[in-house]
Formats: C-alpha cells, sequence, structure tokens
C-alpha cells in the first residue's frame, strides 16, 4: 500500500501541479487528444456504418478491414508513422483514429441491423421515403448502440493515449513512460492513477449522455432495461446484437 | 448461420493477415536461441565468454573469442545473459571467464557512492572495486555511452562543437533524447547546473534510434541523446559535442576476466583493445544493424583486418 499513498502524495506534491510537465497540462493534452481521436473516427466511421447498416451491404469486407486493423499493435504503428511524418501528435492521432473505428463503425451498423425489419417495413408502408427511414427510423432506434460504440472507443483512446509521448506529443502516458525507464514507480503509477480517474469520468459521461440522447421507449442497449422489456418492446425493437449476428 | 460464421471466419482472416505481416516485420535476422545451448561451465582449457543481451555487447566478446581461438585457446560462448544482476554474480564465482563490460555503468554497479568522472578515474576506481576474484583489463578507447549530438549544419553555423558552447545560442533548444533521460543527473538539470543551458525535453522512446536522429535532421529537436556506438551518428554526419566536464559518466569498452584468464590470454584480449576505436565500434554496430551480418562474420572481418587472426 505504501506504493499507492507515494503515488497519492507525488501527484498532491504542487511542483508536479503546474507547468508544462504539470499534471494538468498533461491531462488537458490527453482529453484533448482522446477527444479529437474519437470525433475523427466518429466522423469517417458513423457515415460508412449507416450506409452499410442501412443496405446491408459491404459488411463482410468492413468488419474484415477494421477487425483486422484492431489486430496491429500500436505502438509499432505509431513507431512506423513517426518515422514517415516526424514526432508530434500527428503520428500518434492516426494510431488512435484506427484504433477508435473499429468501435464506432459496429456500433453504427449493429445499431441500424438491430432495428426490426417489421418497423422498417412499416415505416416504408406509411410512406416515408428512404431518407426519412434512415433519420426518422433508424438513427433514433439505433443510437443506443452507437453511443456504446464510441463510449468504448473512448476507453480504448484514453487508456492507449498513454503512449503519446513515446514519440515526445506528451499527454498522462509522459510520467508512465518516464516512470518506467527510470525504475520510478512512484511516478509510474501516479500517472496511471490519473488515467484511470480520466476513464472512470468519462465513462459516467458517457453513461448519462446514453440515458439523455436515447428516444423515450426506446430501451435497446440498455442492459438493465433489455431483459425485462425485451418481450414487450419486441415490435418495435429487437434484442439486437442477439437477433442481428446469430 | 452460414454468412455469420463466413463473416466472422473473414475477420479472423483479416486479423491473421495484417498481424502475421507485423510480426514478421519484427523478425530480427538473428536468432538469439540458435546459439549457447550448452550449459555454462568453466572446466579445464576452456574459457567462457559472455555477453550482454545487446548486440554490440556480442559483437565485442566474439572479438575476444576469435581472437583467443586464434592463439590456439579453446572458447565456450555464452551469449545474451542479460542483466549484471545476472551474469555478475556467475562471473563472480567463476562460472564465466571472459565480459565484454562498459567503465561508467559497472563502477556504479559495484560503488553507488564513487565519483569519478573522466574516463581514466573512472577506470582506476573500476579496479579498486571490482570483487576479488576479477579483473578489469585496459578499457579501449571505444565508448558506448550517452551522447549530445547536433546536425553539422547546426553545428557550423552556430559553432557549436561543445556542450559549453551551447549556453552562447540565442535560440530554443528541444532536447530529443530517452524518456529517462528527464530524470538522469546528465539529463536538463545536469544541463543547466553545471553548463548553464536550458533545453527543453521532449521525449522519444526509441533509445536514440531512428526516430530521434529524423527528429534532429527535421529540426523538431537541435539536440539529440544518442549512444556514442550508434552507427546512426556516422551515417548522418552528426557532430557529437564535447563533454569538457565530464558530466557524462564515461562507458569505455572494458573486458572483465576471471583469474582463470591467464597473462598470455590476457595479451590477446589487450590486443583487441588496444585497436578498438571509438569509429571502429560504430562500423561493427552498423554491419549488424544495416548490413544485418552476424556478429561472427563481423567479428571475423575486422580481426583480419587487423592482422589480429594471424598465427
Amino acid at each position: 500500500m505504501n506504493l499507492f499513498l507515494d503515488a497519492f502524495a507525488w501527484l498532491g506534491d504542487p511542483a508536479h501541479l503546474s507547468g508544462v510537465d504539470g499534471v494538468p497540462t498533461r491531462l488537458g493534452e490527453h482529453l484533448w487528444y482522446t477527444i479529437v481521436a474519437v470525433v475523427i473516427a466518429s466522423v469517417l466511421a458513423i457515415p460508412a456504418g449507416y450506409l452499410i447498416g442501412h443496405t446491408g451491404r459491404g459488411r463482410t469486407l468492413a468488419v474484415a478491414l477494421t477487425g483486422g486493423a484492431r489486430a496491429l499493435p500500436t505502438v509499432g504503428l505509431v513507431f512506423l508513422l513517426a518515422l514517415l511524418v516526424g514526432i508530434g501528435i500527428t503520428a500518434p492521432m492516426i494510431a488512435f483514429v484506427v484504433l477508435a473505428i473499429p468501435s464506432v463503425l459496429a456500433g453504427a451498423y449493429s445499431g441500424f441491423e438491430a432495428v426490426d425489419r417489421k418497423t422498417v417495413d412499416a415505416a416504408r408502408a406509411v410512406g416515408m421515403t428512404e431518407w426519412q427511414i434512415v433519420t426518422k427510423v433508424e438513427v433514433p432506434l439505433g443510437l443506443p448502440l452507437l453511443i456504446g460504440g464510441i463510449r468504448s472507443a473512448t476507453l480504448q483512446v484514453v487508456a492507449t493515449a498513454t503512449i503519446a509521448t513515446v514519440v515526445g506529443a506528451g499527454g498522462l502516458g509522459t510520467y508512465i513512460f518516464r516512470g518506467l525507464r527510470s525504475n520510478d514507480y512512484t511516478q509510474m503509477l501516479a500517472g496511471s492513477i490519473v488515467v484511470i480517474a480520466l476513464a472512470v469520468v468519462l465513462e459516467v459521461v458517457f453513461s448519462i449522455v446514453q440515458r439523455l440522447v436515447v428516444p423515450a421507449g426506446v430501451t435497446a442497449g440498455r442492459p438493465s432495461d433489455t431483459r425485462s422489456k425485451a418481450v414487450r418492446a419486441g415490435a418495435v425493437t429487437a434484442t439486437p446484437l442477439t437477433k442481428g449476428t446469430q | 448461420m452460414i454468412t455469420a460464421n463466413k463473416k466472422g471466419r473473414l475477420t479472423v482472416l483479416g486479423a491473421v493477415a495484417i498481424g502475421a505481416m507485423v510480426a514478421l516485420a519484427g523478425c530480427a535476422s538473428s536468432d538469439p536461441l540458435s546459439s549457447g545451448d550448452s550449459s555454462a561451465s568453466s572446466d579445464g582449457d576452456t574459457l567462457v565468454i559472455g555477453s550482454q543481451q545487446y548486440y554490440s555487447n556480442e559483437i565485442i566478446a566474439e572479438l575476444y573469442a576469435q581472437a583467443l581461438e586464434a592463439k590456439g585457446y579453446t572458447v565456450d560462448r555464452q551469449y545474451q545473459i542479460g542483466q549484471r544482476e545476472v551474469y555478475l554474480p556467475e562471473l563472480e564465482s567463476g562460472k564465466i571467464d571472459v565480459f565484454p563490460e562498459y567503465t561508467g555503468n559497472l563502477l556504479q554497479y559495484y560503488d553507488k557512492e564513487e565519483t569519478a568522472k573522466s574516463p581514466e578515474e573512472v577506470e582506476a576506481a573500476l579496479a579498486e572495486a571490482l570483487p576479488d576474484g576479477l579483473t578489469a583489463l585496459k578499457a579501449a578507447e571505444a565508448s558506448d555511452q550517452d551522447s549530445y549530438n547536433v546536425t553539422k549544419q547546426f553545428s557550423e553555423d552556430n559553432d557549436i562543437t561543445s556542450l559549453a558552447d551551447l549556453k552562447d545560442y540565442s535560440g530554443t533548444l528541444a532536447l530529443g533524447a530517452p524518456p529517462e533521460n528527464a530524470e538522469r543527473p546528465y539529463g536538463p538539470p545536469g544541463l543547466k547546473s553545471v553548463y548553464g543551458v536550458d533545453v527543453t525535453s521532449t521525449p522519444i522512446d526509441d533509445g536514440g534510434g531512428p526516430l530521434t536522429v529524423k527528429a534532429l535532421t527535421d529540426g523538431s529537436v537541435q539536440l539529440a541523446d544518442i549512444y556514442t556506438a550508434s552507427p546512426l551518428i556516422a551515417e548522418n554526419d552528426l557532430v557529437t559535442l564535447d563533454d569538457p566536464e565530464n558530466m557524462i559518466l564515461p562507458q569505455n569498452v572494458v573486458p572483465i576476466v576471471s583469474d582463470k584468464v591467464d597473462s598470455d590470454a590476457q595479451d590477446v584480449i589487450d590486443s583487441v583493445d588496444a585497436v578498438l576505436s571509438p569509429s571502429d565500434l560504430q562500423q561493427l554496430n552498423s554491419k549488424s544493424q544495416t548490413d544485418k551480418e552476424s556478429s561472427a562474420t563481423i567479428a571475423k572481418d575486422y580481426l583480419t583486418e587487423k592482422g589480429l587472426l594471424d598465427q
């Protein structure tokens, strides 16, 4: 336990709380990298995921490609890219986006696939255009799964953004790698604690957002609600992942 | 069901294909498991030669090994042994007879309080600090230590060839260095207290490798911490700044030998270190890193060139 006490003492030391190497600055960098990576990934992956989900085409290819990209070791990718573009945030940012895309993409298309075909057929039968079906039926109903995908992408990027420092881009990984290489485990643990705290805070924020943005009556994707209401709500929404992929 | 399985298989295939590509790209040219599989035993007339888990150290060990073999000694190679905590006890107990080491780090292992600074002082202090049964032979001129490097153009434009010249430089100095540099006595605090130089530290975690050099040559940093034995210094025409105050602990190559190594054998090892210059070591390392030659080939070529394999 002493190590933990030391780590918290390290975090409380005023010398570590100001300046370019201070915790607030590093935390800000870390959070900023995470947000930018997830936003870029969302801009790329959500339209693609919706297209796949709505048309039902290209899913196999998308899954194979993004699944494969997920297997890339991110540290290796960062060094490889940095040799091309130089040190700084560019190389890690590309790697973080590559890391975030599969989760967001899966959230987008599985959200669409989770919408019961009968609901879509009903929408078409009452005269909705394809665009209306997408915007008024599939997007709102798929939202819980999409947010879930973004949430999991965010968590992965928060944890992985620690490697931005290996190419001089800062972030909370600065403490972790410096501590690791100089056997200063107090500093290493202190850095890890801040990363964990940030991840927990983002999780809480997402769980709140997830509840706020989901339309009334849509319950799919809420773990607590799915079981009890799925039977009744079956006509509107299926239990997505089980029906969609098995 | 069929489509689901098919999709699953494709995902796996994609993952495996990309994963395999990356894994294969990471494969080194030499297999660390292919040599040194016999157990360490120092008996009879056989001299056991060890090396660290570091390609450059293995090349030096191989130099000693082949030089000794040329003079009729039988050697047993036990390379790639890893950390000092592992191999030094083996040396002390007589299971290894010859080991290439580095003066500063070895001295600090045995005596953390030591304050010797110049290469000569460190070598002398090391001779004192070694436990009974171990002897440090004469250190080579070649060394493998941290050094601060600038591009040739930066050096010429600003007339900077020494760390002492840096304090007159008016621009900002960004230093590309491994993360631990920030905490080392020779890192930014040392540059400030010893030479009066302010630098901003940029961690680059590739051990003074190609990415550090790229950051230096593309101007992202002005100073780079690179090991003196790195072939990258010569390949990129970098200027290593002098350290007149001996702020950086010298790490000259020094063979540590057991009592089993008689004076004739010591002379053979000394003959290798007598010719091993800093640029020689860089070139030997370059043959390993750039040309992907084996340590045996590199050592044989070098010793032949220096006439040390003659009977």
